[in-house]
């Protein structure tokens, strides 16, 4: 996706100074662009936009409303640039280097817009990659117990080697088109029902 | 006194209540005399501030105490470490429900006043009914996921047998909004600090149904929040606010200086409502529905007494408890060490030593937890 197909969504309750951001980033080649200036129905207005990014202005109390509708629902999760009128030149490389997925910016500057964006992305995209990473490596870990378990019983029950008692659930997993830890789980609640 | 510059610290506040200790701590003289100059920012969003903490705008803020065990758990869109090395007060919230929910609830036998498990289970009433005549579940509101209001709105609505993510809509509304909310029917109650409860009965447009402290006394709410590398870069600096800050807390416990704090909290830059409105809740006074007298609930907030500016890491387990009982974070064993090992009573302990002996807490909270409503 080139930058200029990406949709973004302004929310700014004034209607001046989202006109001001609108033009810069139009002028920065965007031109997907809807602004949004009542919070109401915000939610919905995200369902159906589909935006890539969600600018708010940063005086808005209604940057919390959009937290918490990050937290209930990860699909309607974006990554989120503020903008502020006056400006403070470390501030975008300090929020980046602290892992801040928003960040304080000089919003009206039009050659600032895009970069303020893109990193924007980046960072959200980053952030959603090791929140992903760190979910599968956990799994694979509780995977890993629960055939270690159903192993155990195995071998034990059936007196079979360690690799036998793999191979059979291996198969017993092919066979009823399931998982091997969904197999291994199987195998520990009978043991648990028969003991 | 300090005869030396002070250092200025940026602190970032939201106007509330309890927001007082860190006005007192700068208006009051508390910070000079540790060679501090508190800038306090106000802020318009809790997330505002947590970014602004997080990037080096604020050295330190106001802040709700699950923000902290927030960033430690990693469960917010922030990977930041903050610590809580003070904390600014126990209870001081109160659910507030819209004149037509209250009356509904009287119908099923709430009574201003009444115990939260009485006046949960009239809402569990009006519920069943709105259920039962296809009307539309109720809206309440909070102010921030990571907040203190949304777990005891929870745990109060959860006792009463309502599923908070089933039986009602739960929402969040920025605290200045609530009592436009609340007035236009956008939603039928909230759970939020002072004076956004009085205010609303100020205005006949909500009655309290219950204080916080009611559903869980001498409970955890606001902390100052630092990032962890600032903490360790400046222990000396730290140690000094904690300790301006503890005197201010005590300083705003004595109810000879309530006057005075209702007005100095009362102007623009603060809090910017009403002394009046202030006032009440400082004494304990709380007005529950417009016209009757107040009722006292003396611990409602308590900026000092019974600890209350120490971070007990048992407060922050509870927090993280919360956390997964509502699925904000998976369950992990290791969240509990997480959360405690974010809340540091060493540092205050240590701040504290050196100049206010009495202030220096035991090594374990002496009740615990405390007592919840429903044990």
């Amino acid at each position: 996706m080139s930058d200029a197909d990406l949709r973004l969504l302004i929310v700014d309750e004034n209607l001046a100074r989202a006109a001001v951001l609108e033009e810069g980033l139009r002028a920065a080649g965007y031109r997907r662009l809807v602004v949004v200036h009542e919070m109401q129905n915000l939610l919905r207005r995200i369902v159906d936009e589909e935006p890539d990014v969600i600018l708010i202005d940063l005086e808005n109390p209604n940057r919390d409303v959009l937290e918490q509708m990050f937290q209930v629902s990860r699909v309607v999760a974006r990554p989120v640039a503020m903008f502020v009128d006056q400006s403070d030149a470390s501030m975008i490389e300090a929020a980046i280097d602290a892992g801040v997925g928003a960040y304080v910016v000089d919003g009206l500057r039009k050659e600032r817009v895009k970069a303020v964006v893109d990193t924007a992305i980046s960072r959200f995209r980053a952030f959603n990659k090791l929140r992903e990473e760190l979910d599968r490596t956990r799994q694979q870990l509780e995977d890993r117990k629960l055939i270690d378990r159903a192993k155990g019983i195995l071998m034990k029950e059936k007196g079979l080697s360690e690799e036998e008692a793999y191979s059979l659930m291996r198969s017993a997993a092919m066979r009823d088109n399931l998982r091997i830890p969904q197999v291994a789980q199987g195998i520990i609640t009978a043991a648990g029902l028969l003991r | 006194m300090s005869v030396s510059t002070p250092v200025r610290l940026t602190v970032g506040f939201m106007p509330l209540l309890d927001c007082a200790t860190l006005v007192v701590a700068e208006r009051k003289g508390f910070a000079r005399a540790e060679g501090l100059e508190l800038a306090l920012q106000r802020e318009t969003s809790w997330a505002n501030i947590r970014d602004r903490l997080a990037v080096g705008h604020f050295d330190a803020a106001h802040m709700l105490a699950p923000m902290v065990v927030a960033a430690a758990l990693g469960a917010g869109q922030m990977n930041v470490p903050l610590i809580a090395p003070l904390a600014l007060g126990l209870g001081g919230n109160a659910i507030t429900v819209s004149g037509p929910l209250w009356a509904a609830m009287q119908a099923h036998g709430a009574t201003l006043g009444a115990p939260p498990g009485a006046q949960g289970a009239a809402l569990a009433g009006a519920i069943a009914q709105r259920r039962a005549a296809g009307e539309p579940p109720l809206t309440f509101a909070m102010v921030f996921p990571f907040s203190c209001h949304n777990y005891l709105l929870r745990y109060w609505l959860a006792s009463a047998g309502i599923d908070p993510d089933a039986d009602i809509r739960l929402v969040v509304v920025p605290p200045p909004m609530l009592v436009t909310a609340i007035g236009s029917g956008q939603v039928d109650g909230f759970c939020v600090g002072e004076p956004w409860n009085s205010l609303a009965v100020a205005t006949g447009l909500g009655c309290i149904v219950a204080a916080t402290s009611d559903i869980w006394r001498r409970s955890p709410e606001k902390v100052v929040g630092v990032r962890r590398d600032w903490s360790e870069r400046h222990p000396e600096v730290l140690a000094a606010l904690i300790r301006a800050v503890t005197r201010a807390a005590r300083w705003c416990d004595e109810p000879e200086h309530h006057e005075e704090l209702a007005r100095l909290l009362g102007a623009p830059q603060y809090v910017g409502v009403p002394s009046s409105v202030l006032r009440s809740a400082l004494g304990g006074q709380l007005p529950f529905v417009q016209g009757a007298p107040p009722a006292s609930r003396p611990e409602f907030l308590e900026f000092s007494h019974h600890h209350a500016n120490v971070p007990w890491p048992e407060h922050a387990a509870w927090i993280a408890s919360q956390m997964e009982r509502w699925g904000q974070v998976a369950a992990r064993p290791e969240h509990d060490a997480m959360a405690r090992a974010a809340f540091r009573p060493d540092l205050y302990r240590e701040a504290v030593k050196d100049g206010i002996p009495e202030a220096v807490p035991p090594t374990v909270r002496p009740e615990g937890l405390g007592t919840f409503f429903d044990e």
